[in-house]
C-alpha cells in the first residue's frame, strides 16, 4: 500500500482528461469551458509538486506557484472579458464570439 | 503507512469524482461548488505530499477569490444555461474519442516513465530538511527565485488592471465627482454679489 509518484501522476493524468473532456463536453458554455481550464492547471500542479517531494527537489513548488499565479489572472480576464462580452451583446453562447471581429 | 494509502484514495478519489460533476452538472452553480470541492481535496493530496503551504494557498486562492469570481460572474449574467445545454449530446462522441485517447497516451507515460540515474545530481534547490515547507519555500523563492516572483506579481498587477478597465463602465446619465473641476473652482465664478434694493427683488 505504498502511494508512489505513479498514482499521483496517475490522478493528474484523469484530471487533466476530465479537463479536455470537459472542453468538449460544454462547447456552448463558456463559464464551464473556463471551469475546465482550472482543473486542466489543477492537475498540472499536482504534477509539479508530485515530482517535487518525490525528488526532494523544492524547485517544483516554485513552478506550482506561479503556475497558479497564472490561472489566477487566467481566470479574472477571462470572466472580465466574459462580462464584457455578455455587455455589448446580452448572450455567451461561443458560436456568436467570431461576429466581434473586424 | 496505511493511514496514508487511506487518505490518498479518500482526496484522489472525491477530487475526481467533483471534477467529473463539474463537467457534467446541469447548473453552473453546482458546477462551480463541485469546482470548490475538487480543490479543497486536491489541497488534502498537497498536505499529503508535505507541500502545505501550496495546500493553503490553493484554498486561499481558489476557494476564497477564484471560485467566488465564478459565482458572481455565474449569479450576475442572466444567461439562459438550459439552452447552452441542448445539443451536448453532439459533441459527446468526438470528445470522448479525444479524452480516451489522451487518457491512453497518458496512462503509457505513467507507466512507461524511468527517472535518469543522473536526476537526483540534477537537482537545483533540495528541499532543507531541518525547516518547515512554508520557510523551505521562502527560503529559494526570495532568493534565487526573486525575478519569478516580481514577474507573478506583475502578472497579477497586469491582470487586475486589465480586468477593471474592461468591465468598468461610465454611464452618460450618472454624475460623477471630477475632482479637477472642483479644484478649479474660484469665487469669482462661484458667487455674485448682488445689491438688493428693498421691495424690488432679484430680476
Amino acid at each position: 500500500m505504498i502511494i508512489g509518484l505513479g498514482h499521483y501522476l496517475s490522478v493528474a493524468a484523469i484530471l487533466f482528461t476530465l479537463g479536455i473532456f470537459g472542453i468538449f463536453l460544454n462547447r456552448k458554455n463558456i463559464i464551464v469551458i473556463l471551469m475546465s481550464i482550472e482543473l486542466i492547471l489543477l492537475s498540472v500542479n499536482i504534477n509539479l509538486v508530485a515530482f517535487s517531494a518525490f525528488l526532494g527537489d523544492i524547485v517544483g513548488q516554485v513552478y506550482a506557484l506561479i503556475v497558479l499565479t497564472v490561472a489566477a489572472a487566467e481566470a479574472a480576464i477571462g470572466l472580465a472579458i466574459l462580462v464584457a462580452y455578455f455587455r455589448n451583446r446580452g448572450s455567451i453562447a461561443v458560436e456568436d464570439v467570431n461576429l466581434m471581429k473586424g | 503507512m496505511i493511514l496514508q494509502a487511506i487518505f490518498f484514495y479518500f482526496f484522489a478519489g472525491v477530487c475526481i469524482a467533483s471534477a467529473i460533476m463539474v463537467i457534467v452538472a446541469r447548473n453552473p452553480v453546482h458546477s462551480v461548488l463541485f469546482l470548490i470541492l475538487a480543490f479543497v481535496n486536491a489541497a488534502g493530496l498537497f498536505v499529503l505530499l508535505g507541500a502545505e503551504f501550496l495546500a493553503m494557498i490553493l484554498i486561499v486562492v481558489y476557494v476564497g477569490a477564484v471560485a467566488v469570481l465564478f459565482l458572481f460572474v455565474v449569479m450576475m449574467l442572466d444567461v439562459d444555461f438550459a439552452a447552452l445545454r441542448q445539443d451536448i449530446l453532439n459533441y459527446l462522441p468526438i470528445g470522448a474519442v479525444v479524452g480516451v485517447i489522451l487518457l491512453i497516451e497518458l496512462i503509457f507515460g505513467v507507466i512507461g516513465w524511468v527517472v535518469t540515474p543522473g536526476a537526483t545530481k540534477a537537482i537545483a534547490a533540495p528541499i532543507a530538511s531541518n525547516v518547515s515547507n512554508t520557510q523551505a519555500l521562502g527560503l529559494v523563492l526570495y532568493t534565487r527565485y526573486v525575478y519569478f516572483f516580481e514577474a507573478a506579481g506583475m502578472i497579477l498587477l497586469v491582470a487586475m488592471v486589465g480586468a477593471i478597465v474592461m468591465t468598468l463602465s461610465h454611464k452618460p446619465n450618472v454624475k460623477r465627482q471630477n475632482i479637477g473641476d472642483q479644484l478649479a473652482r474660484r469665487r469669482s465664478s462661484a458667487i455674485d454679489i448682488v445689491k438688493v434694493k428693498s421691495g424690488q427683488g432679484l430680476s
